[in-house]
């Protein structure tokens, strides 16, 4: 059910607008069958967009998705049957139990929670003991593994995820993608999107998106292996002036905090950094540690972003 | 940042209980003057319970808390009069401009006009926002606001300002400028009591509680805690601790 490439999800220069705001500028970009793929970017990149245009709950200005070979115009209804979506807001309803929130998503799509429940079994069996409770009455680690049960319960090739983990705290998130990564296994093509820049190295592939436009798209290793330049990683005992100090240094390119580092880059000429750190102590700083580093994801989505 | 030993924030055998629910279980812990102090926890862990007590607006069930030198059981109004708060959903009017929401939060902790307007200049100028001093909020992309929302919480000069959640959902450079400002306003004197879901946030922090089901189960400086659970990052000691 791919078309000629063994694309199962093929967008083409798409665009959308809302009034004057152009949400999504002429995108492109494909997905292949079991794929994990994630769009990574900040609010307001387009992420949720590009997802309400491929789940045909929205048109699209210009340009074509195609899923599986369908349109998301002519054959949106088609299409609503190959595809399990998990939207950015919790979608269930609050009123109903967990296991009533499951049977409903299951009889819409005219199955049972018995015909698949081996595909939800590892997420569900951790809510079933509160099968009773009301939905809205939940903890969000749990909504969320019903909201995801919900979602796969008649059986889609295509699993699309908006955010599924903003606002999760750290280990609800890892066990989120563990989950995400088991169903990939079991052959589920999966689109996820995240403004967390470290979720990306758990994905396939990536589309680094922002303003409505993608700036990179590639695995998460190659993305690493473009960033095309130095980097360090520095750090004295006064951090808040060393951020001043740095910033008005003329070699200096670019001065990010990265946790208790900053990570700095340099402009050309002023790769050999041997003489910043006596300098630095000159200055008036003390501890200060300094040392070339590999850029991460997040490096690369701010050099990508200058 | 201001290397100070005046204690700001005090907490012994803080308890908070609902009904049978013990939300916050005999929490001890204290934030130093211009202190940049990282509260951690999982969904549902209680930090918003003690932020609540904090901040003044719920009363701790039993143990003794100190905020900006004042109790909170007797002195609630001047605890609310010394601290900022601001949370990524709720800070600002999206149908004021920027202008307004600024007069607004001046006014409403009773500054005087002549200072909010020389204030405001000040500020339009350091935030480089001139030139959309009228628009309205909800015009302004997310990062904007939010700097507006940080700027907004400490224009009363607040002894403590409440962070909760401040960056969720912003690109990385804005996110970034926000930092900046955090160190900025630490380096002046405010202590920063900041909530987050980025694990590398909590590096930035000079020191930071992880909280679990009730109770501190990691203080310490970021260097601190990843020694004594042995982890490589605050990532590892957060899963430690929570999972």
């Amino acid at each position: 059910m791919s078309n000629a490439q063994g694309h199962i999800v093929s967008v083409k220069g798409l665009k959308k607008t809302y009034d004057s705001v152009e949400a999504v500028k002429g995108i492109d970009f494909s997905v292949s069958k079991d794929e994990l793929f994630g769009l990574i970017g900040p609010d307001g990149a387009g992420k949720t967009t590009i997802f309400r245009i491929l789940t045909t709950l929205m048109f699209p200005t210009e340009g074509s998705a195609n899923i599986m070979d369908l349109n998301v115009v002519s054959d949106y209804k088609k299409i609503r049957n190959h595809l399990g979506y998990m939207p950015q807001r919790f979608s269930l309803y609050q009123d109903l139990t967990v296991e009533e929130n499951l049977e409903f998503f299951a009889r819409i799509f005219g199955t049972t929670i018995e015909e698949n429940y081996s595909l939800i079994k590892d997420i569900y069996v951790q809510i079933e003991p509160f099968k009773t409770r009301k939905a809205g009455k939940l903890s969000g680690g749990m909504k969320q593994k019903l909201a995801l049960s919900c979602a796969l319960i008649h059986s889609p090739e295509i699993l699309i995820l908006d955010e599924p983990t903003t606002g999760v705290d750290a280990v609800s998130r890892k066990e989120f993608w563990e989950m995400l990564i088991r169903l990939k296994e079991k052959g589920i093509t999966i689109l996820v999107s995240t403004p967390y820049m470290d979720e990306a190295n758990l994905c396939g592939r990536v589309a680094l998106i922002q303003n409505g436009e993608i700036m990179s798209i590639d695995t998460p290793q190659k993305i690493i292996e473009n960033f095309g330049r130095k980097l360090w990683a520095i750090k004295s005992d006064n951090i808040y002036q060393l951020i001043q100090d740095l910033k008005t240094d003329n070699r200096i390119h670019t001065v990010f905090p990265f946790g208790e580092y900053l990570h700095i880059t340099v402009k050309p000429g002023y790769d050999d950094l041997k003489g910043l750190a006596p300098e630095l102590n000159r200055m008036g700083h003390s501890g200060v540690k300094i040392q070339e580093i590999e850029a991460n994801i997040e490096d690369c989505f701010m050099e990508l972003m200058q | 940042m201001i290397k100070s030993t005046e204690n700001i924030i005090e907490v012994k055998d803080l308890v908070k209980k609902f009904g049978d629910f013990v939300a916050n279980d005999h929490l001890t812990f204290e934030v130093k003057k211009g202190e940049i102090f990282g509260f951690l926890g999982a969904n549902g862990a209680g930090k918003t319970t003690a932020i609540k007590i904090l901040s003044g607006l719920s009363y701790p069930t039993s143990g003794e808390v100190n905020v900006a030198g004042y109790d909170v059981y007797k002195e609630r109004e001047k605890v609310k009069k010394n601290i900022g708060y601001m949370s990524q959903k709720f800070s600002l009017y999206e149908d004021l401009t920027v202008k307004e929401n600024i007069r607004f939060y001046g006014g409403i902790y009773g500054l005087s006009n002549k200072y909010i307007k020389e204030k405001t200049e000040s500020l339009l100028d350091r935030l480089k926002m001139r030139d959309i001093q009228n628009s309205l909020i909800s015009s302004l992309p997310l990062g904007w606001k939010q700097k507006i929302a940080f700027s907004v919480a400490i224009f009363h000069s607040p002894k403590i300002v409440f962070l909760d959640e401040p960056t969720g959902g912003v690109d990385p450079i804005t996110r970034r400028d926000f930092w900046e400002m955090i160190y900025e306003a630490s380096h002046e004197g405010i202590t920063v009591f900041v909530t987050t879901h980025y694990m590398d946030e909590a590096e930035y922090c000079g020191r930071v509680s992880i909280m679990d089901r009730g109770s501190i189960e990691g203080l310490g400086t970021p260097v601190e805690l990843k020694g004594q659970f042995n982890a490589q990052n605050m990532d590892e000691v957060f899963l430690k601790i929570a999972r």
